[in-house]
């Protein structure tokens, strides 16, 4: 790493090329990208440069990319110095928007696809994102080392379903560094430089944005016109605010400061941004004196799933509180509402992309906060037509969205419920097809497509009700499937459907955490699998404990919990009562963290382990 | 079993406190003055040796080729002398020698211990002196040498009445030896003899039971102890039923085992003085009860528990202790400094309450109001338990009485006792909390 700051003026646009790796999860995205960093001389060769990119704990323990991250590579190629800009990926469908907004900032994509695994849903979901971007497309089939790789399987599979010519496939073992040269020559070949001006106004593109707790909000921004440096004075068109810019620079992956950033350059940008919600994925920033026609931006992240999330002990509220506020400073996907409950106390709720999203960020409290917290089921965005004139008064409009059943408005009063679906994509071994079909059907999915992508794989893609795939689809998928299924998905819209609100009640009382807004042909066999569940959960008690799931008043299934005939201890033995005393007085203390529900104590942890499915159930 | 949770690493010595008497309280404010401590204790006297390991058994007990009785002797009697002088008491209201197997000891050895209490305290005439016994080593001779050496109670551990069962439990002798012996120690300690029986044996059906228990019936004297198995981390026996090669003894059927169990010995004019307990024509055994009712008592021989004021050196309250677990350590401690003290650790005012209640409740006879006043002379029964609380919802569901005898369970509530302590000592936490006053809150260390 050099001691002085690259004089970035001499990469001027003709020499640069922006780009994304894009794969489905596991077919070796992270690895080429460590390949390609070490090629270029980015990090130093050694056998620790695993997944380089993924820095959060998270993700190198699940072995996933969460968030998004970018690597300036300097590469020299007959002659020329090309400044190649990596931007990476989350490798997870619950993380597909980060892909779009990443891929905004690109010209061209590798499309990275396991030489033995072949396509799989996320790489169709993928492609599809980089097309319709019309972006470059450079295939590449990775871990041609394996055994059972069959990379001409692969080929004839991408030229049957995304048209790619099979020659052009670019065979490679990311793992070993065979033909990865090769990928980078034809970044450089392929993939058409920036199509912008140093001359032009300054037009920077906010695509991602971190917050460092010494130097605030870092903006990750790509260079559509003209050339950014310290002392420039510039202003958001999303928020209009005005900033002076302390300091640019590239990522390599970390940050190094740079004089400057020209046109066509991808790197960062501190300037004095306080919180995350300024520096808006996005936005564009210009020079405060040349206002510029804005870039289009584009969506941003849609909550697909919803909980309430509450304070074990309520004297932990502030705690958790500044927690939420400073990793939510880094997942700007999540948003919070301040929620409260009679029986939580004060709380939030969050809208997370999709479970998977939920867990992770339940994890990072847990890891990198050491809070732990009661979440409540989660829920997807419904909607309510509002029949009632009172209603509609009271909210000023017909339709609203429920992101809570506590709020949840009675049949009376609505014209008709609406739920969110999403289009699925599974692509699977063809022996699977009869196990995933009946799989979707009692997800009350609705084939759209079946396609054989070669003679023994095929491509389903079913209209699936969001809430059916929120909690455990994906696990039940891949344990039918021993694994081999993939999913993918997208949104697409909100349909009418008979909604119903299911309570669990313990001996009549309702939990508030177990509240569920459900499908009145699923009510009773959830209601049931729930009350086993809680069966299974609640310690017994000195009274029996009636376990009941309820539709209004009506109670549609229940479980008895028998009370403690006998709980004594036979003997305490020659006078020893000291492990005696700790456990009671354990106990005791326990007692003030139960949460209770009418007269029935209930460890804190009971629901989420009672929501949590096993994955051969 | 394996010496306890390292001890060694917070052990505390009455050696070290000689000098500096208060030098092991901590920095903590002084314990509140307690009332006079009862100048009498109970004694514990523990044998650590076993032929063989039971299967169920946890207990410090340890199986050796050979033990060299007379220096195990000669420690017993002497940490007896150091810690009944410790204790400054003048009377040793009972003596209990328990185990491993104390029968497998001579008589010369109980009776050397006796002599040594009475050459330093008090030995109340009549006072009971209780010995635990196996089956296999109870030869009426045996038994004869222990009364003439002063034992004038015998516990038997009879465990059941059924070979298979015994065979289960790793037990040495068989159900005809059992009968055998307890025939025998019925001819020597009329009214005095107790067995043991085990219940909810991986297997064992409620029918099983109630044939085991009629088969006691008819042997037994006037004292019943019936203990529920518990299947103990580590034993040979916890091992089979988690490896699934037994099953595991359902909850509701312990329940009904132990309910017929209650029913059928109150039937047979036995008095139910303890969860465990059961006594006729007033055969109860005082040296257990002086646990449950929070009395003193010393703890003698490996992994010895005791509470008592340390009033030789100085101390003004009471203290729990534990001698070193295994023997030969013990032995060494013994022979250098006279006991082989462990630890030993103040127990606050409030530490003593939490113990008068969870043992005293074990009593059919409960928390008395003496006895509480006792150990709390500014706060009492009716100031913590009578005020709105769980003490009262319990009341109110039938679990627990509160009136002019104290604070005991219901017929029902003894069986769920642990469920219900939790919530008492909860109120008397929070109670003992806000006492009247503004005394230092000693002893609320470690809530």
């Amino acid at each position: 790493v050099p001691e002085e700051k690259i004089d970035m003026s001499t990469y001027p646009v003709e020499s640069i090329r922006n780009f994304s790796i894009i794969a489905h999860v596991d077919h070796g995205k992270s690895t080429l990208a460590d390949r390609l960093l070490e090629i270029t001389g980015t990090i130093s060769k050694t056998d620790c440069n695993k997944q380089v990119l993924d820095k959060l704990q998270v993700e190198r323990e699940r072995g996933i990319t969460v968030k998004a991250q970018t690597a300036s590579l300097f590469y020299s190629h007959e002659g020329i110095n090309y400044l190649l800009n990596l931007i990476d990926t989350p490798g997870h469908v619950d993380f597909s928007y980060e892909v779009s907004r990443s891929l905004s900032a690109c010209q061209g994509v590798i499309l990275v696809v396991d030489a033995n695994e072949g396509i799989q849903a996320q790489t169709v979901a993928n492609f599809y994102l980089a097309f319709e971007a019309q972006l470059s497309i450079i295939p590449v089939i990775n871990k041609i080392d394996l055994k059972n790789a069959d990379p001409e399987r692969v080929e004839k599979q991408i030229e049957k379903l995304f048209d790619i010519p099979t020659d052009e496939c670019i065979r490679i073992s990311a793992k070993q560094g065979t033909n990865v040269e090769t990928v980078l020559q034809k970044v450089i070949e392929k993939i058409p430089p920036p199509r912008c001006n140093t001359a032009d106004p300054l037009k920077a593109l906010v695509f991602d944005s971190t917050f460092d707790h010494y130097r605030g909000v870092i903006a990750n921004v790509a260079l559509f016109g003209g050339e950014i440096a310290k002392g420039h004075k510039i202003m958001s068109a999303h928020t209009k605010k005005r900033y002076e810019v302390n300091e640019v620079g590239i990522l390599t992956p970390n940050e190094q400061p740079t004089h400057k950033l020209y046109a066509g350059q991808v790197g960062y940008l501190i300037a004095g941004m306080k919180e995350v919600t300024e520096a808006q994925i996005g936005d564009t920033l210009f020079l405060y004196k040349q206002p510029v026609e804005p870039l289009p931006g584009f969506k941003s992240a849609k909550p697909m799933v919803f909980a309430g999330m509450y304070p074990v002990d309520q004297t932990e509220y502030n705690n958790l509180k500044s927690a939420l506020e400073r990793l939510t400073l880094n997942d700007s996907s999540v948003t919070v509402h301040r929620d409260s409950s009679l029986a939580l106390g004060a709380g939030w709720r969050l809208g997370f992309l999709g479970l998977l999203h939920m867990e992770v960020f339940n994890q990072r409290l847990e890891q990198e906060y050491n809070m732990s917290v009661i979440l409540t089921a989660p829920t997807v965005p419904y909607k309510a037509i509002l029949s009632s004139a009172k209603l509609i008064k009271e909210h000023g409009k017909d339709q609203i969205t429920i992101i809570n059943p506590a709020q949840f408005p009675d049949k009376l009063s609505v014209s008709e419920y609406l739920e969110p679906t999403v289009l699925g994509t599974i692509v699977t071994p063809h022996e699977y097809i009869g196990k995933i079909i009946t799989l979707c059907q009692d997800r009350r999915a609705v084939q759209k497509d079946m396609l054989y992508i070669d003679e023994n794989r095929v491509m389903l893609k079913y209209l699936f009700p969001l809430n059916e795939i929120v909690v455990d689809f994906y696990d039940a998928l891949k344990s039918l499937s021993s694994g081999y299924a993939s999913f993918d998905y997208e949104d697409a819209g909100y349909q009418s459907a008979d909604l119903i609100k299911m309570d669990i009640l313990l001996n009549g009382n309702p939990v508030e955490e177990l509240a569920t807004i459900i499908h009145s042909d699923k009510a009773y066999a959830a209601g049931k699998l729930l009350c086993e569940r809680l069966k299974e959960t609640i310690p017994r008690q000195l009274f029996e404990i009636a376990i009941q799931a309820a539709i209004g008043k009506k109670i549609i299934a229940r479980e008895t919990l028998k009370a403690y005939r006998k709980n004594v201890v036979a003997k305490c033995y020659g006078g020893d009562i000291t492990r005696r005393m700790k456990l009671l007085k354990r106990q005791a203390e326990g007692k003030r963290l139960m949460r209770k529900i009418g007269n029935v104590e209930v460890p804190r942890d009971a629901f989420i382990r009672v929501l949590k499915r096993e994955p051969d159930k | 079993a394996a010496p306890g949770g390292g001890p060694g690493r917070q052990r505390y010595r009455t050696g070290c406190c000689r000098d500096r008497p208060r030098c092991c309280r901590g920095t903590g404010p002084e314990p509140v003055p307690e009332p006079s401590a009862p100048a009498t204790a109970a004694l514990y006297v523990h044998w650590p040796y076993c032929r063989k390991r039971c299967s169920y058994c946890s207990f410090n007990t340890y199986v050796v080729p050979a033990v060299d009785e007379a220096a195990v002797r000669s420690c017993l009697v002497r940490e007896a002398q150091t810690l009944l002088r410790l204790s400054q008491v003048h009377s040793v209201t009972s003596v209990f020698f328990g185990g491993g197997t104390p029968s497998l000891a001579s008589p010369r050895t109980v009776a050397a211990v006796l002599e040594a209490v009475a050459g330093v305290a008090r030995l109340a005439a009549g006072a009971e002196v209780t010995l635990e016994a196996n089956p296999s080593s109870t030869s009426t001779s045996r038994l004869a040498g222990f009364r003439a050496a002063g034992v004038n109670r015998l516990s038997i551990g009879v465990q059941s009445l059924d070979d298979t069962e015994l065979r289960l439990l790793g037990r040495e002798h068989t159900a005809e030896e059992a009968r055998k012996a307890v025939e025998a120690a019925r001819g020597l300690f009329p009214g005095r003899t107790s067995i043991d029986l085990l219940f909810g044996l991986p297997g064992q059906s409620r029918d099983a039971w109630a044939q085991r228990l009629e088969a006691a019936l008819g042997l037994c004297d006037e004292h019943i102890s019936l203990y529920q198995l518990t299947l103990e981390r580590g034993t040979a026996l916890a091992a089979r039923v988690r490896g699934g090669a037994l099953p595991e003894p359902p909850q509701d059927l312990l329940a009904d085992m132990y309910h017929t169990a209650r029913t059928v010995l109150v039937a047979a004019g036995f008095r139910h003085y303890e969860v465990s307990n059961f006594a006729r024509k007033g055969a109860i055994s005082t040296h257990n009860l002086s646990y449950w009712r929070a009395d003193q008592y010393i703890g003698v021989g490996p992994g010895a528990h005791g509470r008592f004021v340390p009033r030789g050196e100085g101390g003004r309250s009471r203290e729990a202790r534990v001698q070193t677990l295994e023997p030969v350590s013990w032995m060494r401690e013994v022979q250098s400094q006279g006991h082989g003290t462990r630890s030993q650790a103040v127990l606050g005012p409030l530490e003593q309450l939490e113990e008068v209640l969870t043992l005293g409740l074990r009593t059919d006879e409960g928390v008395t109001h003496e006895r509480w006043g006792h150990f709390s002379p500014q706060l009492s029964l009716q100031d913590v338990f009578g005020t709105p609380g769980e003490a009262q919802a319990l009341q109110q569901q039938g679990w627990l009485v509160l009136d002019s005898g104290g604070l005991r369970c219901t017929w029902a509530g003894l069986a769920v006792l642990d469920s219900l302590l939790p919530d008492l000592l909860c109120q008397l936490q929070r109670r003992w909390g806000h006492r009247r006053g503004t005394e230092p809150v000693a002893g609320t260390r470690g809530l």
